[in-house]
């Protein structure tokens, strides 16, 4: 079974995923938008292969095109994987 | 009379060093940058050229590549974006393999982890046209856009095919050049398994001993410009890129034709396309690579071209001390010409000792030796495929 999506964890588990991807980890936070950090499609696949590994959540294409912003993902995430 | 095309910056990163500089200082030194059988780019490290997701998007050939352009470009003066309308600039970046080390990597994850894990980087990271893509889009070239490939003749393709595409009016300005990075297992062990490469490790072009090439990796970088662009922005040109050369073996997969024929053509060729006859040649950079096969034919190929005029002139092989760098040679040996002939020094064939019955040219044996000032010179590259380029560069 999947490690427990509580929100915090989420959030750890996505900020840290980002972070990996190329912004600096000051302007990660819940409110920041994709675009402002920079986080396309292609990052946005592999962020979802991490939430993926992490917590049995599958977040396809048309799930990430609603994504706006990190918060977006960390609430998805939770909702789905309760 | 078709526009002249000037060189206003040249960058490399080769295992001799980060820079064109080093390529060219330490050759002329007859220091060596082969180390244990192979010429990595043990200087580089991409964190001082590019930023953590730039890094993460490219395959060390492209990086390689764009370090090389923005050392390129800082010389020629190009900040920010190019001093021609961007649709006018091309940016041609030739390889022989591309992205090896991040389709083996992809491979692994296939492989252990399953299809769903493959990363969506994958294609952009290993195509073979990543590089020219990844210069492309960081200077903003929005002119023709992609590389070449023609095994070890590719850099000096892209730089001929942008030679003639600012001539034939299609572009105003090119940044070209050719970048590899295939030092892997794999790679390593297919071109072992045909016999290509040296048992002992030792790249000595011309040399009776000489075993096979050593593989090195790295990129070289030429900004060109038609000369009257780069007159009226005062500009400062490094050199002329006067002539590109082309041809065929159509002989054998990886052999070259023994006759030298068809280096020859392309020999020739080059010096037609620039106006120029074998008595003006002052120095021949060779493609020398350290196999049996390519210099001696090679050796016949400059003979058949230049008459008796080869055996007067100075060639030297960077092999000797970088190894074979594959798609990216033609450049970074293109760079090494440039410096050559502005340097007025003939660097050496390094380890060249013995002789070999029929290979009678001035391989440059010890030291550097003089170039006169205003010298022309020849850039040799030859591919497995039997692809043959030839550049011709000048002084004044």
């Amino acid at each position: 079974m999947p490690v427990s999506a509580t929100r915090e964890h989420v959030e750890e588990v996505i900020f840290e995923a980002l972070a990996k991807l190329g912004p600096e980890r000051d302007q990660i936070t819940r409110e920041a938008t994709f675009e402002s950090l920079d986080i396309d499609s292609l990052d946005l696949v592999e962020l979802a292969q991490v939430i993926e590994d992490e917590f049995g959540v599958e977040m396809k294409s048309e799930d990430a095109e609603r994504l706006e912003t990190v918060g977006d993902a960390i609430d998805l995430v939770v909702s789905r994987a309760s | 009379m078709s526009r002249r095309v000037v060189i206003t910056g040249v960058g490399a990163v080769t295992p001799l060093g980060v820079g064109a500089r080093p390529l060219f200082e330490r050759w002329a030194a007859g220091e060596c940058g082969i180390v244990d059988g192979l010429g990595r780019c043990a200087d580089f490290d991409p964190a001082d050229h590019l930023t953590r997701k730039e890094a993460r998007r490219t395959d060390r050939f492209a990086q390689l590549a764009l370090a090389a352009a923005d050392e390129a470009l800082a010389q020629a003066g190009w900040n920010g974006a190019p001093p021609v309308d961007a649709t006018r600039a091309a940016c041609i970046v030739g390889t022989g393999i591309g992205g090896l080390e991040s389709l083996g990597r992809q491979h692994d994850v296939l492989r252990d982890e399953g299809p769903g894990r493959v990363s969506p980087l994958a294609v952009p990271l290993m195509m073979a046209n990543a590089a020219a893509a990844a210069v492309a889009m960081r200077r903003g070239l929005r002119g023709p856009s992609f590389a070449t490939a023609s095994a070890c003749a590719a850099g000096a393709d892209a730089i001929g095919t942008a030679l003639r595409l600012i001539r034939s009016g299609q572009a105003d300005a090119a940044v070209a050049g050719g970048a590899e990075a295939a030092l892997t297992p794999l790679a390593r062990s297919a071109f072992e398994a045909m016999g290509a490469t040296s048992e002992c490790g030792v790249s000595r072009p011309f040399d009776a001993r000489r075993d096979g090439f050593v593989m090195g990796e790295g990129a070289g970088v030429l900004v060109l410009e038609a000369a009257d662009v780069a007159e009226a922005r005062d500009a400062e040109p490094l050199a002329e890129l006067r002539g590109y050369g082309a041809s065929s073996d159509a002989h054998h997969i990886t052999a070259p034709d023994p006759s030298g024929e068809g280096a020859a053509a392309a020999i020739r060729a080059a010096l037609a396309d620039a106006g120029a006859a074998p008595a003006d040649v002052d120095y021949v950079n060779a493609h020398g690579t350290s196999t049996p096969l390519n210099d001696r034919s090679e050796t016949m190929a400059l003979k058949l071209a230049l008459g008796e005029h080869a055996a007067r002139i100075p060639v030297s092989s960077t092999k000797s001390v970088i190894g074979h760098l594959l798609g990216a040679a033609g450049a970074v040996e293109a760079v090494a010409t440039v410096l050559a002939l502005r340097g007025r020094l003939a660097p050496p064939t390094v380890g060249f000792e013995e002789r070999e019955e029929g290979l009678d040219l001035d391989y440059v044996p010890g030291e550097a030796r003089p170039l006169p000032a205003g010298g022309l010179a020849l850039s040799d590259s030859f591919g497995f495929g039997g692809h043959n380029a030839v550049l011709c560069i000048s002084v004044s």
